[in-house]
């Protein structure tokens, strides 16, 4: 899960990263109001989780309370490379003398952990990168040890901070990896962390990502979700505690086990071409169980999508019995009764296949096709979506 | 021979006693892998019934290994206890520790990575999050069903646990010497890579199938091994093509960021190397079945 900027920095905060005040506002009257309780310059940011949002129009300095409350008029409702802006954080002006970069990130092939830092900050980090690779230092973080004092001068002087920053930079990249560690973070990244003309370090803007699997050791988590935008069909899915991605498409996709429905996902698409460019319009895992509960709920979340135009149930029966899984479509149609109106393509394989199908068969549903093969059947669910389309 | 696990191993189950620790112990010995016991430091000295036998349960690994020999450790723990058990089986010293277990956060991999690192990578990890390994005929670790097929010359390394089970499938007239699920974790302990170099030295692997998803570069790195070092052919599939961007698409390593991790990188990185790549997984099967009958 990625956090808001207004979120990151509340969570800075609680660990004595130096920040700048800041206050959230939905409306141009509270960015007002807002502008008025900081006094001076002000930052109106849209706070939206995607990058390049500076460039869109999406940051803007007002000098005053009345042009923050104009700022804000536009750059509520803004859409961000398809993000809506719902909310801005009005932030102090900074005097700014030097812009520096800090992250600390999970290093997937190393399977440790990464520093990046560099004074050469405020710029994208992935164009530093590749144009300036010498100013980017990479120092790993051992999971065991962490970023200890030691370690944090190392980082420090790679990144060629000046020897008279030091005492104030070690600390707060410390207090950054104890965000990182302590809040089961994979990327914590400060861009720009700054220099101001008091010579304060700050971070000015934060990203940070969450791990999800550490949901159940952290009670803030439910808080910081619920300021998520996320799409009504995803919420739906989450309540089911459905594995669900919307995609744009008219055919709905429902298998077992990541890979397979991702390939599920690429298989339609592939078939789609010949059949006037359908495409998938879901990632739905039902996982190893397959009940008829499990099938319905999936069921009843795709069929709420008003795109959708017929559905492919990809089943492979590894573990999951296929007679199950039959079963649960069957149980599911009867559940969703009426509500079930667009076809249904099954193809299972693997554990007890013969009896799954037999089921099917007797069942004898209008709705539901049942082909042999994935790419057959991708092949008749995108037929019968652009058929209907 | 076989990689990683052969009809010697002597496998104990950590989590013995949980409903999925029992079921897949019971399949496992079912399908004819040497099962000797489990842990569970609540019910050490008693016994549990897995099967026609009555296993006995161990406080800890270290135990365990001492009573039977064991060599293998299958982790069914829940993802908060985790952690502890495979540190567990890392300071044993047990040689592999096979961790089933989904939902793990990353820092505990991360942590038993760097620990089982430390002390002289004496323990192979593979996983978490990953169906295990079965090597036909001979041994099973993990959740993979025996059924689907036989013994044979196909070495299969993936990421994901059905792309494994419907590969196995569409395979099955051929059969296959071990397949490794590596798991779809952004951590993993045992990589494409390390299963790739016990493939080529395994004189039953004839040949290899590679399966990869989105996310991270492990199959960039593993093209770059195959061009160096694996002289056997070797098929690739990707999962993934359509994945939208920053969505993490079931595997919590399973996701594209920026221009980073896609399919279509992975597929060019690995046909670069002179792997075969299919579209599909039954393109990829029948990629395998060209490569067999030409050998």
């Amino acid at each position: 899960m990625d956090l808001f900027e207004y979120q990151a920095r509340d969570l800075f905060e609680s660990y004595g990263v130096p920040v700048l005040p800041g206050i959230v506002a939905d409306t141009p009257e509270e960015v007002r109001a807002a502008a008025e309780k900081l006094g001076g310059t002000v930052v109106v940011k849209a706070q939206v989780k995607v990058g390049g949002r500076g460039k869109a129009g999406g940051v803007k300095v007002a000098n005053s309370p009345e042009q923050a409350y104009e700022y804000a008029q536009g750059i509520l409702g803004l859409d961000i490379k398809g993000h809506v802006v719902k909310r801005v954080m009005v932030a102090a002006g900074a005097n700014i003398a030097q812009e520096f970069y800090f992250s600390v990130l999970l290093d997937r092939a190393e399977r440790s952990f990464l520093s990046l830092s560099s004074v050469e900050g405020g710029v994208e980090i992935e164009q530093l990168a590749v144009e300036k690779p010498e100013a980017l230092a990479r120092i790993e973080v051992d999971p065991l040890r962490g970023v200890d004092d030691d370690l944090a001068a190392e980082i420090a002087r790679a990144a060629r901070f000046p020897d008279e920053l030091l005492p104030k930079v070690v600390p707060v990249l410390q207090r950054l990896w104890q965000v990182f560690q302590n809040e089961d973070a994979t990327l914590v990244e400060v861009n720009p962390l700054v220099l101001t003309g008091n010579g304060e370090v700050i971070a000015l803007d934060g990203k940070v990502t969450l791990d999800e699997n550490a949901d159940f050791r952290h009670e803030n988590r439910s808080g910081l979700a619920e300021a998520d935008e996320t799409d009504p069909l995803e919420a739906k899915a989450k309540e089911s505690d459905l594995n669900y991605v919307k995609l744009d498409g008219e055919v709905g996709v429902i298998g077992n086990g990541a890979g397979l429905v991702m390939s599920t996902l690429d298989v339609v698409s592939y078939a789609g071409e010949k059949h006037g460019g359908v495409k998938p319009a879901n990632f739905l895992d039902i996982g190893g169980g397959a009940s008829a509960e499990v099938m319905a709920a999936g069921l009843d979340v795709i069929l709420g999508d008003p795109q959708v135009k017929s559905v492919f149930v990809n089943v492979f029966g590894g573990i999951t019995a296929c007679d199950a899984v039959a079963n649960g479509i069957v149980g599911a149609l009867g559940t969703l009764g009426d509500q079930a109106t667009k076809p249904l393509v099954v193809r299972l394989d693997g554990n007890n296949v013969e009896e799954g199908r037999r089921i099917l068969a007797e069942a004898d549903h209008p709705l539901v096709t049942v082909v042999d093969t994935m790419d057959d059947a991708a092949d008749k669910a995108a037929e019968l979506a652009a058929a209907s389309n | 021979m076989a990689i990683f696990l052969d009809s010697d191993s002597k496998i104990i189950v950590q989590g013995i006693t949980g409903s999925e620790g029992t079921k897949h112990a019971t399949r496992m010995l079912a399908s004819g892998a040497q099962v000797v016991g489990g842990t569970n430091p609540r019910k050490a000295g008693q016994t549990v019934t897995i099967g026609d036998a009555e296993l006995p349960i161990f406080a800890t690994v270290h135990d365990a290994m001492a009573e039977t020999g064991a060599d293998v450790s299958v982790i069914f723990v829940p993802p908060a206890f985790a952690k502890g058990a495979v540190l567990e089986a890392i300071d044993a010293g047990i040689g592999t520790a096979i961790v089933i277990t989904e939902g793990i956060p990353v820092h505990d991999s991360a942590e038993f990575w760097a620990t089982a690192k430390a002390k002289g990578g004496a323990t192979r990890i593979v996983g978490p999050n990953c169906p295990g390994v079965i090597s036909p005929g001979k041994s099973n670790a993990g959740i993979i069903p025996a059924s689907i097929t036989g013994a044979g010359p196909i070495g299969l390394v993936s990421k994901s646990g059905t792309l494994t089970y419907q590969m196995m499938f569409e395979l099955r007239e051929i059969g296959i010497s071990t397949a490794v699920g590596i798991g779809g974790d952004p951590i993993i302990g045992t990589t494409h890579i390390d299963a790739l170099a016990a493939f080529e030295a395994d004189p039953e692997t004839k040949a290899i199938v590679m399966i990869g998803e989105i996310g991270g570069d492990a199959e960039e790195r593993a093209a770059a091994y195959i061009q160096q070092n694996v002289t056997k052919p070797v098929v690739a599939y990707v999962a993934g093509f359509t994945a939208p961007e920053g969505k993490t698409m079931g595997h919590a390593g399973a996701i594209v960021s920026g221009s980073s991790g896609t399919a279509q990188a992975k597929k060019e990185a690995l046909e670069a190397a002179g792997v075969r790549v299919g579209k599909t997984p039954s393109e990829t099967a029948a990629l395998m079945r060209e490569v067999i009958a030409a050998l």
